[in-house]
């Protein structure tokens, strides 16, 4: 067991973009993040556009540049890793994309899309197109969706593939980044469910990043709340998305309305007044 | 083609319906033969290769041997199309040349793609220096003017066609290098690519499978224009004699004829059918290519909708005799009807008999999720849906006026003036083009007659009054330079620049974060009691309903499902599909934090008949 580590940790991060422009200082998207992930653990990562949630989620893949700190999984640093031991690292951290759409392959097959990543890790067709079976199973598609093209499925059922793909190799962490805006309101709350099904079978961890309280606190154990490269608040997801105690978060968590006109003609004025109150807005 | 399809998964119980199996796609082979002029296209450069690849066989005669005594010579005879000026025979002329042709044409693609396309590749793989340093051989030696550099090649080495075409390929090399470059960076950006390096995939892996793919069908298409254009570039320095010395060529048949055109026009005839047909086919089979390639990715994002019947309509006490509109009825429309051919003849119906009504100062909620046919029904209204739609309605007034058959100029005159719409992207609905100013006044002194210095004052006030700081800078700015949240209070603006009785907001929110959504939403609000506009805003949010409306409609499958004031709607929704939507929304749902930890994962919900996992 890792009881000494936890499953991930982020330390001190920095992530820099560099600016067009001669001798423009870089971008700095993270300022120093740190943040745990235990095993089997949902941890929600919530901010705004611009936040940094996104650049965090992309710098444990490996797809974004940490200048500073390190990123440990299972006790080792992995930012900075080269390409070949970032891809043995695969097999234990995946993801889920945002956009059903383009983040499948087109033109491959589904069966094709989520054979790859086995056959890249020395399985046999014969096995990987068993496991493949199972993994549709498993996401409640049809065993004959393997045949077939993405553009057949509906943006739910895409984002089922997606998360077979990440999946298909046990991995340890699935790092879910705003899975499930860009999906209906009734295909929502099923694929989060899906994932929360998963989750208690096979004790994946997830980093959820969403820029939506309400699926942050559906699915969350812990909650951490970003705003222009920090966090600003961390802690238990009941607590966090129901008594913040950063004003960020209790901004946030105000603007969202409620489906409910008289609760939320409530919140309204609660926010009116919140916002009164502060007497400095930031900016 | 396949027909996407739209499959129902119930999370307990598998998949409600069997799914069709795709039907197989054609090659593109196939395709590419369907149509007539690639067909023929192909037809005719077999046979010009054929006739090239088997021309001794097809004639006894040589190309270059001539017969000062016969030059000249009429059809028929030993020589089927005569002779030219120094007596040589036409015919075996021609069929050596389209050999000497297409060999050309062949060297300039190889050259050509064995430069641009690794090098294309590798740069848009990898960008950095290499990419930097290709780009700016790319664009030097495109700035080479390739005549001339051919003559200085020619004149240095000797004439040769090889050698000029092998050159002609090199420089326009980066033509091809540009073409696969920007289509890897655009595959590259794709989140399956992300996806693949995530899954662990080499570099090579996803080159191979993912990047090459995407590559092959432009540059594909590239090529059968570039043969065309070498066979005219090579005729062209053959005419000039720069050419190898003892092989038959168009452009040397060319350059004879001319010196004879006086005696024997007919010469001209053979190389200059040969050539324009010959070149006409490339590029003709390059347009097929390009539709037949394309026609594989036009069904990507199209969506069949479903026609399925939905439930019995819900309608609230106050609502069902709807047959006369009340007295003070803004907006009336009955049995609205939208659909869209499809290819094969049948239609798509979007919108199927929707009925609804907007008072004077009554915010109407028109709710669904995506494909329900909400922003189809604004549209119609607005009389802005694209011109092969069919629409109809039994009646369609706003305040009092008929809609339907009113000239396209009437419906500009009541846009803008007295119906104002808000869009969901506020970025794509701002002309990058023109400052915010200029695209504010516009229509104020187009609708109003104002002044240009009547409309400034008034746009600086409307910016001031969507609680922008400081309106005369954005006055001034280009879209580009404010933000999202920004341009959408421009865009309110803009829309209630013309005091509209009307306002059409379709998902004016939904593009914005949360905070700012919140603002945007006050702001809707206090324009609507300022004004006592009739609002109709589309959305699929039912937070954002509760905020702001006074009536809700719910949609679902083109048909208004349920109809009913906010608060009973929410209090008690009576038809099982809002029931649905709204026992899926997450507002209320218990923190997973403070769950027990073994909840069983099949809510109530999932009982349901969804409707379809869309």
């Amino acid at each position: 067991m890792t009881a000494a580590h936890p499953l991930l940790e982020a330390d001190r991060v920095l992530v820099d973009y560099p600016v067009k422009g001669w001798r423009r200082p870089p971008f700095r998207a993270l300022k120093g993040i740190s943040l745990t992930v235990g095993a089997g653990e949902t941890v929600g990562l919530v901010g705004e556009s611009g936040s940094g949630k996104t650049t965090l989620g992309r710098a444990i893949l490996g797809l974004a540049p940490v200048t500073g700190g390190e990123i440990r999984f299972e006790g080792r640093t992995i930012s900075g890793l080269g390409k070949r031991e970032r891809r043995a690292l695969s097999k234990d951290i995946q993801v889920v994309f945002q956009d059903p759409y383009t983040s499948l392959n087109p033109a491959m097959s589904v069966g094709d899309i989520l054979t790859e990543p086995l056959l890249v890790d020395g399985i046999s067709r014969a096995e990987a197109e068993r496991r493949v079976r199972s993994l549709l199973d498993e996401v409640h598609l049809p065993a004959d969706a393997a045949r077939r093209l993405p553009r057949e499925f509906s943006g739910g059922q895409r984002q089922r593939v997606a998360i077979a793909r990440a999946l298909s190799r046990d991995p340890r962490l699935i790092v879910c980044d705003e899975p499930v805006s860009a999906l209906d309101l009734s295909t929502q709350s099923r694929v989060l469910d899906l994932l929360i099904e998963i989750q208690e079978l096979t004790g994946v961890a997830y980093l959820f990043v969403t820029h939506d309280l309400s699926v942050v606190r559906h699915i969350s154990h812990r909650v951490a709340v970003m705003y222009r490269g920090e966090i600003v608040e961390e802690g238990d997801a009941a607590t966090v998305t129901s008594e913040p105690a950063h004003p960020y978060t209790r901004r946030l968590l105000l603007a969202a309305p409620v489906p409910d006109p008289a609760r939320q003609a409530g919140r309204r004025a609660e926010r009116h007044r919140f916002l009164a109150a502060q007497a400095a807005p930031d900016h | 083609m396949s027909q996407p399809i739209d499959i129902d998964i119930d999370v307990a119980g598998g998949p409600a319906r069997p799914p069709l199996p795709g039907a197989p796609r054609p090659g593109v082979l196939r395709r590419l033969l369907r149509k007539p002029a690639a067909a023929v296209s192909l037809a005719f450069v077999a046979v010009v290769a054929v006739a090239g690849a088997l021309a001794p066989q097809l004639t006894a005669n040589s190309p270059t041997a001539s017969e000062i005594a016969n030059a000249l010579a009429p059809m028929g005879g030993n020589h089927p199309l005569g002779t030219d000026g120094v007596g040589r025979d036409v015919l075996a002329q021609l069929l050596y040349g389209s050999r000497t042709s297409l060999t050309g044409a062949l060297i300039v693609v190889a050259v050509s793609l064995l430069i641009g396309l690794p090098a294309g590749v590798l740069a848009g793989y990898h960008r950095g220096w290499f990419d930097g340093l290709a780009n700016w051989l790319g664009s030097l030696v495109m700035a080479l003017p390739a005549i001339i550099v051919l003559l200085v090649v020619l004149a240095q080495w000797g004439r040769s066609t090889a050698l000029a075409m092998t050159v002609f390929g090199f420089l326009i090399a980066p033509g091809v290098f540009r073409l696969v470059r920007s289509s890897v960076i655009a595959v590259r950006e794709e989140l399956y690519v992300d996806a693949a390096r995530v899954s662990g995939l080499g570099d090579a892996r996803i080159m191979r499978r993912h990047i090459l793919p995407v590559v092959v069908a432009p540059t594909v298409i590239q090529a059968s224009q570039l043969l065309g254009i070498a066979i005219v570039i090579q005729a062209g320095l053959e005419f000039l004699g720069l050419g190898s010395a003892n092989q038959a060529s168009w452009g040397g048949m060319l350059s004879n004829a001319f010196q004879n055109v006086y005696f024997a026009p007919r010469l001209l005839l053979w190389p200059a059918l040969a050539i324009v047909l010959t070149v006409t086919a490339f590029c003709l089979i390059g347009n097929a290519l390009r539709d037949a390639l394309g026609a594989a990715d036009a069904g990507r994002r199209a969506r069949r909708r479903t026609d399925a019947a939905a439930g019995p309509v819900v309608t609230a006490a106050h609502d069902a005799a709807a047959q006369d509109p009340p007295a003070d009825a803004l907006l009336a429309v009955q049995d609205l009807h939208a659909a869209y051919p499809r290819p094969d003849g049948t239609e798509s119906v979007v919108v199927q008999g929707v009925s609804l009504t907007v008072r004077r100062g009554e915010i109407l909620g028109l709710v669904g999720e995506s494909g329900s046919g909400k922003s189809q029904t604004a549209f119609s209204v607005l009389g802005l849906l694209p011109p092969q739609a069919r629409t109809s309605a039994t009646r369609l007034l706003f305040d009092g006026q008929d809609l339907r058959g009113l000239s396209p100029a009437a419906m500009n005159k009541l846009r803008g003036r007295r119906i104002g719409y808000i869009p969901q992207e506020p970025m794509s609905n701002l002309d990058p083009s023109f400052r915010i100013g200029a695209q504010l006044t516009e229509p104020m002194r187009h609708h109003l007659g104002l002044s240009r210095a009547q409309a400034r004052t008034e746009a600086l006030r409307l910016l001031e009054r969507v609680g922008i700081a400081d309106p005369a800078r954005v006055f001034a700015s280009y879209p580009h330079q404010v933000s999202g949240g920004m341009a959408q209070r421009v865009l309110i603006a803009g829309a209630v620049s013309c005091d509209p009785d009307l306002l059409i907001a379709d998902e004016p929110t939904t593009a914005l974060d949360v905070t700012v959504q919140a603002e945007v939403l006050d702001l809707l609000r206090e324009l609507q009691a300022e004004r006592r506009m009739g609002v109709i805003l589309v959305t699929h949010d039912f937070g954002v309903v509760a905020d702001l409306c006074d009536t809700v409609a719910v949609m679902q499958s083109g048909r208004i499902v349920e109809t009913a004031p906010a608060t009973e709607l929410f209090a008690a929704p009576r038809h099982p599909y809002t029931r649905m939507l709204l026992d899926a929304t997450l507002e209320d749902s218990t923190p997973r934090s403070a769950r027990a930890v073994a909840t069983p994962a099949a809510p109530s919900r999932s009982v349901l008949d969804l409707g379809g996992d869309r």
